[in-house]
């Protein structure tokens, strides 16, 4: 994991140096001299090895370094400014997308083939049909402008954040929802769910106590990739919506050629969804007893 | 005896894409209490079909009964609601299954397992029903029952797993016990153990079982009385020793010599019986067995065979057995197992 | 009893071959794969509509008398009429041609993007899990690693760096996705190394290029082509999504993804801009869905009968 992380943070590095042109070069009139000052202020005049080890160096201290673009601001200060507000919008379309998803899932299983288990499927592939920009374009128009009944833009309320929070969850939604429906699906057709049948327990119990709880192992599995589809997809809903989040700020800074924002937000990033992978990992071992934790193997 | 099962013109049929399956064709038999039936058969022979629709676990769509009574304890089965059958199933008629390795969940503790059956059935406390589960666990013979209630199922054997599976049958003390094919995925030492176990508590608690087996010898060993079935009919019911020593269906000749036995020399062939089962989407007009069957006469394909009365409790449905038809010689091993049946009966007057 | 003639009770001729005859006629693996596609109601509709796409994305841009480029300023942002079927965008070209003409381009991406990842993924995967031992453990390794970076991360970044523009695009999102595909086709090949014809190839002396490709990658034609078929959709969808963020194809091509996000912004007042591009990405991305699914299922040992 680690390793990733490093390779992670030096593909980085050496792909902004890649980029042609300094970050200066972009900005009009710059007389050489002057330029010359800049890059000497930033470092970017010391060779390129010293430049990459300052850098790590400065990753495993938290610090980012400075915005080529806002001059007053640091990579860290933005990202403390964004993150908060794209981690409450994150977790608000997480809950959404797995409520939802895990619901439609059950139901399209326990009535397969009937006409609840069509219109949930549909429903499913119309959300993975449907890019996240799109819908939340439609959503805007037909529930903000037209009927009036939310906010269109900005983040200043919670009414602000329903809007955006249905629009990034509608794509992780559906794909729970068809995982939830197979792995319903494959349980039901194991042997002890026969047994439950056998021992007389109740239809809602069983599906309760037996089939869920073992359906929803895959779909924890799926969290990791989950939280990197909703990472990605705030950045074009918080653009649609004007919401001020991290992810706007680095669409910005993509467009702006900012490289150490962009660099800073993508080590960010990263190290985000490392840690989320680990934990879904540890999550799952919690729930499935097979996973052994500890490494201790318990006898016969 | 008294009579705790009888199963009358028991039909079966499942909707597939490919058609109509009448996986069971008209299945008579009764269990008396106490007694051990086997019902011994092929695959496709429909008596996993039978037993389960006894307990009416078969999914009701895509199958169906079509027609038929199941009078347990004289009520019968076949009217009652999912809910109503919720009360009986195991309460007064237990199941275990073929394969251990899954039919336990495997995110629940086994203890757990076993004490939902208790709080359900028998309204005990949590606390109650784990000291019972742990006595459960010790009769059925698992060391250290205290520690093994609190652990999940991938960390019992094989063996082990069928046993607790057997608790968790037996766990309300049921009058009938069904029993499909429980040691055809075990070793065959294991296997031993657990037909030992299972006719143990068979005297303990006066269960009556039935066993659903293709493994003749198993059925040797546990069996009172014995319905061999084919092709969705039974085609041969009696006790074990007429059915090992005087069987008079084709079938079960066919079934006896491709049975390796101790006494056979070398120089007799082990039997195959060619072929294999009819598809029962379109069931044949006569006798299934017919296309199968050295023994065959016209009418076994025209018409299907009535069961004919051999004694008491001996019936097969055979066309061989009509006084029209010839006599005819069973196969060698069959006949080696008629002399020691004869000279024993003689022997015990 | 009914009375039976005495005759019925001869010996009926017995005929072995009677016996051993098999009561079903054996389809071929293949035959009965697409009968069961063929049930599938949801995915003919997805075959229908891939159809006409193609028919459109071939002869769409020749329907009108425009073309995708020429600019006419005196025309700019027209309602759908009957000259201009679909409008006109702010430079006043015709939304039609350009729609069909983005068509190409969307598809000509996704499907170069699931062609690089095949090819990749099949070497990868086919020659990791065929060798196994040490080999197999680092490329997997390997991929592994690779995996673990964040792909629509990954692509942007290398969008900016790199010049903008088709083939950037391209090997932006092939780079790691063919991961997918290998773990796949390794999947595949680790199950059927150890299956009696392979060994019975190997001992006929077949060299491993030959048992690769006459028979493990021919038997792992299903998840394959299951994959393929869901890798585009998804190109697509990342070629819309890079555009909007400004990382498209460069002016003047029209791709779905440019036009789509040209139109968002003008969405209020001129509504044909977006909901062209917009509605054929959308359906485009259903069809090959549900082909994709109705194949995966068509496949599906567990549902045969």
């Amino acid at each position: 994991m680690i390793v990733s992380l490093i390779l992670i943070v030096t593909a980085t590095f050496f792909l902004m140096q890649a980029a042609p042109g300094g970050p200066f070069t972009k900005e009009k009139d710059v007389p050489p001299e002057i330029e010359a000052a800049l890059n000497a202020h930033y470092g970017l005049d010391q060779p390129l090895y010293k430049q990459y080890f300052d850098y790590l160096y400065d990753v495993a201290r938290w610090d980012f370094g400075p915005s080529f673009k806002y001059k007053a601001m640091t990579v860290n200060e933005i990202i403390n400014n964004g993150f908060p507000i794209s981690l409450f919008l994150g977790i608000e379309a997480i809950l959404i997308a797995i409520a939802f998803g895990v619901v439609l899932g059950v139901i399209a299983a326990l009535y397969h083939n009937k006409w609840q288990d069509y219109s949930a499927m549909i429903i499913a592939v119309f959300g993975i049909s449907v890019p996240s920009f799109i819908l939340a374009t439609v959503l805007q128009y037909i529930f903000a402008i037209k009927l009036d009944l939310f906010p269109v833009a900005r983040w200043e309320s919670f009414m602000h954040t329903i809007l955006p929070a249905i629009a990034l969850s509608s794509s992780p939604m559906a794909f729970i929802a068809r995982l939830t429906r197979s792995s319903m699906l494959e349980v039901l057709s194991n042997d002890y769910i026969k047994t439950a049948r056998a021992k007389g327990l109740k239809k809602g119990t069983i599906t309760m106590k037996h089939t869920i709880r073992n359906a929803m192992l895959p779909v924890v599995s799926y969290m990791g990739p989950l939280t990197a589809g909703i990472l990605t997809g705030s950045f074009v809903i918080e653009k649609i919506f004007g919401i001020p989040g991290l992810g706007d700020e680095f669409v910005t800074s993509i467009t702006n050629r900012d490289y150490t924002v962009i660099m800073g937000v993508t080590v960010f990033y990263s190290i985000l969804l490392l840690i989320s992978v680990l934990l879904v990992d540890i999550l799952y071992g919690f729930i499935d007893p097979r996973i052994k934790l500890s490494g201790a193997k318990k006898g016969e | 005896m008294e009579k705790l099962l009888e199963v009358k013109d028991l039909e079966v049929s499942f909707q597939t894409y490919a058609g109509e399956v009448k996986a069971v064709r008209g299945v008579n038999f009764d269990l008396y209490k106490g007694e051990t039936l086997a019902i011994v058969g092929e695959s496709g022979s429909g008596k996993s079909v039978t037993s389960q629709t006894i307990m009416k676990l078969i999914p009701m769509p895509p199958g169906k009964i079509s027609n038929g009574q199941i009078l347990f304890d004289g009520e019968d089965l076949v009217p009652k609601t999912n809910k109503e059958m919720e009360k009986i199933r195991g309460k007064d008629i237990g199941m275990i299954f073929q394969d251990p390795m899954t039919s336990l969940n495997p995110t629940m503790k086994v203890g757990m397992q076993i004490i939902e059956v208790l709080i359900k059935h028998q309204n005990m406390s949590k606390g109650n029903a784990k000291d019972r589960a742990i006595e459960l666990l010790r009769l059925v013979g698992i060391p250290s029952p205290e520690k093994r209630v609190n652990q999940y199922p991938h960390e019992f054997s094989g063996g082990m797993r069928q046993r607790a599976m057997i608790a968790i049958a037996l766990a309300s003390n049921p009058k009938l016990l069904i029993a499909d094919e429980p040691t055809t995925a075990l070793d065959v030492t294991i296997q031993a153990q657990i037909l030992e176990l299972m006719k143990d508590l068979q005297k303990k608690m006066e269960t009556s079982i039935i066993f659903i087996t293709h493994d003749l010898g198993v059925v040797a060993n546990v069996a009172d009385r014995v319905a061999v079935m084919y092709a969705g009919k039974i085609v041969e019911t009696g006790t074990v020793d007429e059915i090992f020593y005087n069987p008079k269906h084709p079938y079960t000749w066919g079934l006896l010599s491709s049975m390796p036995s101790l006494d056979s020399d070398e120089k007799t062939e082990l039997m195959a019986i060619p072929g294999s089962p009819p598809d029962l989407t379109n069931p044949p007009k006569g006798d299934a067995f017919a296309p199968r069957n050295r023994y065959a006469m016209k009418i076994d394909f025209e018409k299907e065979p009535p069961m004919f009365k051999i004694s008491e409790t001996h019936y097969a449905a055979t066309w061989l057995l009509h006084p029209d038809a010839p006599k005819v010689e069973p196969p060698e091993a069959v006949k080696r197992r008629m002399k020691n049946f004869s000279s024993d009966k003689l022997r015990k007057g | 009893m009914q009375n039976i003639p005495k005759e019925m009770f001869a010996p009926a001729t017995l005929n072995e071959n009677e016996a051993e005859k098999i009561s079903k006629p054996s389809l071929s693996f293949w035959k009965d794969v697409t009968s069961r596609f063929k049930k599938n109601k949801l995915s003919i509709v997805g075959i229908v509509l891939l159809v006409l796409l193609l028919f459109m994305a071939i002869f769409g841009p020749m329907m009108t008398e425009f073309d995708y480029r020429t600019t006419d300023l005196a025309h700019a942002n027209e309602a759908p009429s009957s000259v201009h079927w679909f409008g006109t965008d702010e430079l006043g070209r015709d939304v039609f041609t350009r729609t069909w003409e983005g068509a190409r381009i969307s598809l000509f991406i996704g499907l170069a993007a699931a062609i690089i990842d095949l090819v990749i993924g099949v070497l990868w995967g086919g020659i990791s899990g065929y060798m196994g031992g040490k080999v197999d453990e680092f490329m997997m390794r390997v991929a592994d690693i690779l995996y673990g970076v964040p792909y629509l991360l990954l692509v942007i970044l290398l969008m900016v760096i790199l010049e903008q523009g088709l083939g950037t695009m391209i090997l932006a999102m092939t780079i790691t996705g063919w991961i997918n595909m290998a773990r796949i086709v390794r999947g595949q090949v680790l199950q059927l190394k150890y299956q009696e014809y392979v060994l019975a190839a190997q001992t006929l002396g077949a060299d491993v290029k030959r048992i690769m490709f006459k028979h493990l990658i021919p038997n792992s034609m299903g998840p394959i082509l299951v994959t393929m078929t869901l890798t585009i959709p998804n190109a697509i969808f990342t070629e819309s999504f890079l555009s909007y963020l400004g990382l498209g194809v460069q002016v003047p091509l029209a791709s779905w993804g440019t036009m789509a996000s040209e139109g968002l912004p003008a969405f209020e007042y001129y509504p044909w801009r977006l909901f062209f591009p917009a509605t054929l990405i959308c359906i485009t991305i259903f069809a090959f869905n549900v082909i994709g699914d109705g194949m995966r299922d068509a496949l599906d040992p567990r549902l045969r009968k």
